[in-house]
């Protein structure tokens, strides 16, 4: 990906049209940007009021009294229907939910991609075509079958079954991702490697993956915010010991009886956002890059 | 052909042995799973799969229930109006950004991060900003405006335009993303040369530089259009689908059917025109970006 802007044209004074032309930029990326911001804005003030405050109905204001009892709440004790556990089951449950299937979906895509881009096998584009137009597919079209067979596995509603959808259904991004990165290395490193004798994990252990970093980082990085976010297949596979955080947070905005208290509610909200927000921050280009790359996302 | 088969499979054994696993997915997981659901959607499946064939009796339900033609209707509306704004909106944004503003990241910071966040948050989010009791309708009634209305989430007629205002929110930012990357690998002579023959610097945009970008508009638009028909998440989260029906769509409707309304027959046909659709449009598309230009010659 190219850097570089373009080049400033040359550095003299700019005349009035040129002013008011630079003003119209900043004040249409400023107007816009604020509201992109509105809604991270709200949920943070929201979150550290008191219900008597919110009441006020005035959802712009500073909190007048900073609490972080909303929370502390949220993350401890919220209501989902009669359990008042809190959302450190659901985070925990994410957790337990993505490690397994970050790791083993990688490994799958990058063998794969290996495979696809280095070795002869008849049938494999074919497969792959398949695989691709079955990302494209909403999920409504294979779940049902799905839920039939692991409940007859017995995996229906246990951390197995929700960890073999998660690789099911990122493999054709991963798959795409590994095999359009390999495509792009010299193929003469594999074939010197097969002169010299090596076989198929050899040369993928030794040459292939030391070169996989890059590819790496953004298969991490697709993956983790994709598992982290994801709702429905949770909610239908996971069972209700494995619920993940995104179903658990919905539950408990949604379900609850009374009162609702908005402020527990959005501090649940930011809660449930924390892993892909840092992921996001902290991966800045990287996961522009993972977007354009694997233009094919669940 | 047989000796000379053996050979080639016995050469590249162990590639075909790693690929088992994509195969298996593609075979049970991707294409059984879809036979089996068009082959219910034949037979009058309600609580439990039947085996019997009754034709085409559930696709003539189908068209027959309201709640399944509204479904449809809003998903139109909600496709037009989201991928319009998204489009223009991100198309601006990167443009305006791409003028050497200054705090550029930040700015592309701020207009990516809701696309890093679940569906499920963004709805819960908006639910709470346009909640007419207490957010910003109560606002702006108490700063002494009385008769403003904002009362988009429980009012059937603007339920719509609120799950597209999330949806836009989450979604603009990746236009943003893949139109600037694209910009930014444009020739710095193109600029010169129209600068010199005085073309107009929105002409230049609009009959130059974004036909060049036709891969990323292409894949952008995809990405997008794949988040619209998933769309369930977000429903479900914002209104669930209410007021009354105000704000169904399709892949809830297939939800709903499969998990509460066990009317698995209806549903599985429902899930049938949902993949036919989707086949008809991404076929073309899937075959002109991925299997033309990437992809080393075997």
């Amino acid at each position: 990906m190219m850097r570089q802007a373009k080049p400033a044209v040359a550095r003299r004074p700019l005349n009035y049209q040129e002013v008011w032309g630079r003003v119209g930029i900043y004040a249409f990326l400023g107007v816009v940007a604020l509201f992109f911001l509105l809604p991270l804005y709200v949920m943070l003030v929201t979150s550290f009021k008191s219900m008597d405050e919110i009441r006020l109905g005035l959802i712009f204001s500073l909190p007048r009294q900073f609490t972080i009892d909303a929370w502390v709440k949220a993350w401890t004790s919220a209501c989902t229907g009669l359990e008042c556990t809190g959302l450190r089951v659901g985070f925990g449950n994410s957790v337990k939910i993505l490690v397994p299937s970050v790791v083993v979906s990688i490994l799958l895509g990058a063998v794969n991609g290996y495979a696809l881009s280095f070795w002869k096998v008849k049938g494999a584009n074919v497969l792959f075509a398949c695989l691709l137009l079955g990302s494209f597919i909403p999920y409504q079209v294979f779940i049902y079958p799905l839920v039939r067979v692991y409940a007859q596995t017995g995996i229906y509603g246990s951390l197995a079954g929700i960890v073999l959808t998660h690789v099911i259904f990122g493999m054709p991004v991963m798959t795409l991702l590994f095999r359009n990165y390999y495509s792009g290395l010299p193929i003469e490193l594999f074939k010197a490697a097969r002169i010299d004798g090596a076989g198929f994990w050899k040369i993928f252990v030794s040459i292939i993956l030391p070169m996989s970093a890059p590819i790496a980082i953004v298969a991490v990085i697709m993956q983790v915010t994709a598992i982290w976010n994801d709702f429905l297949l949770g909610l239908v596979f996971a069972g209700r010991e494995n619920l993940p955080m995104t179903v658990q947070l919905n539950n408990i905005v949604n379900t609850t009886t009374g009162e609702r208290a908005y402020n527990v509610n959005m501090a649940a909200t930011v809660l449930t956002s924390l892993v892909p927000l840092a992921v996001y921050l902290l991966s800045g280009r990287w996961f522009v890059r993972g977007i354009a790359s694997g233009a094919v996302k669940g | 052909m047989g000796a000379e088969f053996t050979r080639h499979v016995k050469r590249n054994l162990v590639a075909y042995i790693a690929l088992l696993p994509m195969a298996a997915v593609v075979i049970f997981a991707y294409l059984g799973t879809m036979a089996w659901s068009v082959r219910l959607s034949f037979s009058s499946s309600k609580l439990l799969p039947r085996s019997d064939f009754v034709g085409l009796n559930q696709y003539v339900t189908l068209f027959d229930t309201s709640r399944w033609l509204t479904s449809l209707g809003n998903l139109a509306v909600i496709a037009f109006f989201f991928l319009l704004i998204c489009f223009v909106l991100g198309c601006l944004l990167a443009i305006f950004i791409d003028q050497n503003v200054r705090g550029e990241s930040l700015f592309r910071t701020v207009f990516l991060y809701p696309y890093a966040m679940s569906f499920v948050v963004a709805g819960l989010i908006w639910q709470w900003i346009l909640n007419p009791d207490l957010g910003i309708q109560a606002t702006m009634r108490g700063f002494g405006f009385s008769g403003f209305v904002l009362d988009w989430v429980v009012n059937p007629r603007m339920v719509l335009y609120a799950v597209i205002l999330a949806t836009v929110w989450h979604g603009s930012g990746l236009v943003m993303a893949l139109i600037l990357a694209g910009l930014r690998g444009i020739d710095g002579e193109i600029w010169r040369a129209t600068r010199i023959d005085g073309i107009p610097a929105w002409r230049v945009y609009l009959s130059i530089v974004l036909p060049m970008l036709r891969p990323m508009i292409i894949t952008s638009l995809v990405l997008l259009s794949i988040s619209i028909v998933k769309m369930y998440d977000v429903v479900v989260a914002m209104t669930n689908g209410g007021p009354g029906t105000a704000s169904e769509v399709p892949a809830k409707f297939i939800m709903d059917n499969l998990f509460e309304r066990a009317n698995i027959g209806l549903a599985t046909a429902a899930s049938t025109v949902m993949l036919i659709t989707v086949l008809m449009v991404m076929a073309p598309v899937i075959y002109s970006q991925y299997f033309r230009k990437s992809g080393r010659a075997a």
